[in-house]
């Protein structure tokens, strides 16, 4: 079993009163908590912070762990002999267990007696994971390989770390942020209690061409000059396979030309849209006739693309 | 090894739970969850009869509330605050990231 310095963890010094413990816990809690904040290693951080408060602020368990001793964070090391019996003849394997079960284990005295082999029934911990899929698989569905190392009480009630292996089908339609459950697949419940479940939450990887709005998509449409003046027929990729999309004369940047359930699915029914966003893209480089005719076009035409300066200019009001 | 398939299903407004589930779901209480209402942090299906049911997408915050109540030992009514500006946060990233899907990406 490895060992977490909880004292170093909260950012106390081994002999910090209980006031100072939680002040420092709330501190850092404000900081990572996953329901606040946006650090995206801020859940395990948390989890960490919470597991050291959870020990030490009660002093049963805090005892507990002073008389594990002092060790290096992360060494290897057993609890002295009959450790787990001076606290109510509890049980437990430390082989293969993290620090936070055992403790998990020591909770509220005879709260958790049936683990033990009485008969109160508990129900199984609810989980939550993230999974990252693309939006080729949101769009069409998928499965999600989940490897969950979950703590569980064996028949003399023991407490083992146990991997949990299975395959999530998650229906087509999703999209950011969307969760999903999966009913009994989290932590064993106990003496009877119901097994907790799963929460995914989906996140999508970033697309190279679409940016994702709920279940609309939007794409960059690069056209060239003459095509956005005079109109095309531009073939534009989408999730289902290329299009041909009709370009009207006279479009211009910044314009949303859109094409209808060309989005993601949608769980119920029907399908997000998708956008091509235009923009008016120039050549760097010209050759010698693309600049004759660029200069042909500029000498003779009478379009004037900051008529709507001129009156300003005209005031000769300064620009705010 | 045999690797066990499982259906995942949507927390949306097609699944529909009542008062004691989201109790079950989220580690509240019965009067924290009325609270909740009450503040209007949670809005329930139909909120002129006894019995509430709740859309599935509320899950996900009264999960959270559980996590905040737990995590910070808050009272209902802060409870309640931290709920409803946590809900107007995540509303305000929403409308910022389909802002920003509409932002080009690139200028060739």
């Amino acid at each position: 079993m490895k060992y977490k310095d909880y004292y170093q963890v909260l950012g106390v010094e081994r002999d910090a009163d209980t006031d100072a413990i939680k002040k420092a816990y709330r501190k850092l809690a404000h900081k990572y908590h996953p329901d606040v904040s946006k650090d995206p290693a801020g859940e395990e951080k948390f989890k960490e912070i919470a597991d050291a408060y959870q020990t030490l602020k009660d002093p049963e368990k805090r005892a507990a762990y002073d008389q594990l001793g002092s060790h290096q964070p992360g060494q290897d090391f057993q609890p002295p002999p009959d450790w787990g019996k001076q606290f109510g003849d509890r049980r437990f394997s430390f082989d293969d267990v993290d620090l936070s079960d055992l403790f998990a284990g020591l909770a509220g005295g005879g709260q958790h007696a049936g683990r033990q082999g009485g008969t109160f029934q508990m129900p199984g911990q609810d989980y939550e994971v993230t999974a990252h899929i693309t939006l080729e698989d949101a769009s069409r569905g998928t499965t999600v390989d989940l490897n969950l190392s979950v703590p569980e009480y064996d028949e003399h009630g023991r407490l083992h770390r146990v991997q949990r292996s299975f395959q999530a089908r998650v229906p087509k339609g999703a999209t950011d942020g969307q969760r999903l459950r999966l009913r009994g697949k989290g932590g064993k419940g106990l003496n009877g209690g119901p097994d907790g479940d799963l929460y995914l939450n989906i996140a999508l990887h970033p697309h190279a061409l679409y940016r994702v709005s709920g279940h609309d998509l939007y794409l960059d449409l690069p056209l060239a000059p003459w095509e956005a003046a005079l109109g095309a027929v531009v073939e534009v990729p989408t999730l289902g396979g290329s299009v041909h999309l009709k370009v009207p004369p006279g479009t211009h940047a910044g314009q949303k030309l859109r094409l209808s359930r060309r989005g993601l699915p949608k769980p119920s029914a029907g399908e997000g849209d998708l956008y091509a966003i235009v923009q008016i893209v120039v050549p760097t480089v010209l050759s010698e006739r693309e600049r004759a005719l660029f200069k042909e076009l500029s000498d003779g035409s009478t379009f004037n693309p900051r008529g709507h300066f001129e009156q300003e200019i005209r005031n000769g009001n300064p620009a705010s | 090894m045999e690797i066990q398939q499982a259906d995942a299903v949507w927390l949306d407004d097609r699944l529909e739970f009542s008062c004691a589930e989201l109790a079950r779901f989220s580690g509240l209480s019965d009067a924290e969850l009325r609270e909740l209402v009450d503040c209007g942090a949670l809005v329930p299906n139909n909120p002129q009869q006894t019995e509430w049911t709740f859309s599935g997408d509320v899950v996900v915050t009264v999960r959270a509330a559980g996590r905040l109540r737990a995590d910070f030992e808050l009272e209902p009514q802060a409870l309640a605050l931290a709920v409803t500006l946590i809900g107007r946060i995540r509303e305000l990233e929403a409308q910022i990231g389909n802002l920003r899907a509409q932002l080009p990406r690139r200028f060739p």
